[in-house]
């Protein structure tokens, strides 16, 4: 809109509307790969015996497409766009930020090539091989400077609230990137973890809980306290809320890991320790989700005709649902059912698809129309078909893994009087099949939603125009 | 378990790192008039 303003001025939206259109289309991807690998698990032929097609090597394409690329372009998006409104003031670094932008892309690229090559370290949620782990700690190193140095030329003497949840996330992410991914090279494709046995597994843990403590909650949560006051037009419920709900989830995250080791190697007092803290997190944790849904105290009615807001109230709604069912899993009784069954796909999909997919798409839905200079997406219509897709595709998907897991696990500590197993383990299997076939069907409505948001996106991108926003030039509060 | 001699100081460190943090954001000013603050993102686009 502005003709000639130096680049001061303007903020830098450029580089939010390049993550913004790369988090859709990742999303797209990471979902497909997701509805494959869940059709494989109810009809194996679908491997069509070809390796690189196989589940084994698709899984950890489907988990690093929809965290790191899907989840990673939004946050990287919303990051971006929230530090430079609540600061006001252009990135720091803007070089840096487009750095960022191919870098982030660099990355997924080259996990899509070698993941199904079947190039992996074997890590959980961090099977990239090294040379991908360098380039993914110098990409987000350039994040932190970007992030953390916008924060320091704010104009602004308060630092939003959601500035620290996107600051908590990209300190703690970079140190368990690094501590987690030591390794060392045999060659340019392949190297050990620098940490074996039981130890391995300990800091595979911590770095997989952590992950999702500070990768898929501490990021959302600062998305969430952001976009869900902006799209409802009403400040959070508590502001002081927030700020306790921030302090007291990250002082008491660090030590849930070792609820992934219930009944292993580990040191029986560290499987205590991980139940406790997990426990511990469902205060503030509930405390944020009250805070976040409360913020339409008074204004329920918005969300009878703004399917915007309800993809951010529903994704409240999982995220309060799984940050219970998480510390009840993490029950070491509970856990002797649950672990190893489907009811942990249940879970972390309910985390994943409900609060995760959710408030990123709405947040996208924000973001999107303004980033490209029209009032709101091309079709609301079907951002409403989209939101009640994607919705029955979650409960479809949860509901199926809940009994699945829960059946799976009574069958296989099912015992006879004689002391011998009532079930064979492919007896477990035969019993989940049609449980895989609802799965199957979840998954495609979730991924249905998707196509439907991307068209949605194009069709708003093509007719709208990028538009540059001047900052304002707020007198500095003080 | 000797990573725990690794992961022990780490989390030592990351919580005096915290401890740091708050106390930086209480004495520096960061929650005088708290409850403005959430309005504050309202006003401007």
């Amino acid at each position: 809109m502005q003709m000639k303003k130096p680049d001061a001025a303007v903020y830098n939206d450029t580089v939010v509307r390049q993550f913004s259109i790369m988090a859709v289309v990742w999303g797209v991807v990471g979902m497909l790969v997701g509805l494959i690998i869940a059709a494989q698990l109810t009809w194996p032929e679908l491997n069509f015996g070809i390796p690189w097609l196989s589940y084994g090597r698709l899984r950890p394409l489907h988990t690093n497409a929809v965290i790191f690329a899907f989840g990673g372009c939004a946050l990287f998006a919303s990051s971006y766009y929230v530090v430079q409104r609540t600061c006001q003031t252009r990135l720091f670094a803007g070089p840096l930020a487009t750095f960022t932008f191919w870098g982030w892309q660099l990355v997924i690229l080259l996990a899509a090539i070698t993941l199904p090559l079947g190039y992996t370290s074997g890590k959980e949620y961090a099977e990239l091989e090294w040379p991908i782990d360098i380039l993914i700690a110098v990409v987000w190193v350039a994040y932190a400077i970007v992030f953390f140095g916008t924060v320091g030329i704010r104009k602004v003497k308060h630092i939003y609230v959601a500035n620290w949840f996107f600051g908590a996330f990209i300190l703690t992410v970079a140190i368990l990137h690094i501590v987690n991914s030591a390794e060392i090279p045999v060659s340019l494709t392949k190297s050990y973890s620098a940490y074996a046995g039981v130890q391995d597994a300990m800091v595979e843990w911590w770095y997989g809980h952590n992950a999702v403590g500070f990768f898929l909650t501490a990021g959302f949560l600062g998305m969430m306290y952001y976009f869900v006051p902006k799209q409802a037009g009403r400040p959070v419920y508590s502001y002081r809320l927030s700020i306790v709900h921030f302090w007291a989830l990250i002082f008491t995250y660090m030590w849930a890991g070792p609820h992934h080791l219930h009944y292993t190697a580990l040191p029986d007092w560290t499987q205590s320790l991980g139940m406790v803290f997990s426990l511990i997190l469902l205060a503030p944790s509930w405390g944020g989700m009250i805070n976040g849904i409360m913020t339409l105290s008074g204004a329920w009615h918005k969300l009878r005709d703004d399917p915007v807001l309800r993809f951010m109230i529903v994704s409240l709604s999982f995220y309060g649902m799984s940050t219970f069912e998480g510390p009840m899993m993490s029950i070491k009784t509970v856990n002797a059912l649950s672990h190893y069954t489907d009811w942990t796909i249940g879970h972390v999909h309910s985390g994943a698809l409900g609060w995760v997919g959710f408030i990123s798409m709405g947040t996208l839905y924000f973001l999107i129309p303004k980033l490209f200079g029209r009032k709101e997406m091309y079709s609301v219509k079907a951002i409403e078909v989209h939101f009640w897709t994607a919705t029955v595709g979650v409960v479809l998907y949860i509901a199926a893994m809940w009994i699945a897991g829960v059946m799976q696990g009574l069958m296989w500590r099912s015992i006879n009087p004689d002391g011998t197993l009532t079930y064979t383990f492919v007896e477990g299997v035969k019993a989940t099949f049609p449980f895989y076939v609802i799965r199957v069907v979840g998954g495609a409505m979730y991924l249905g939603g998707m196509l439907v948001m991307a068209w949605n996106v194009w069709k708003t991108v093509v007719s709208g125009h990028a538009v540059t926003t001047p900052v304002p030039s707020a007198l500095a509060h003080a | 378990m000797d990573i725990l001699f690794l992961l022990v100081p780490l989390s030592v460190a990351l919580v005096l790192l915290i401890l740091f943090g708050l106390w930086w954001a209480v004495y520096h000013g960061q929650f005088e008039e708290i409850e403005e603050e959430g309005n504050r993102i309202l006003e401007n686009d």
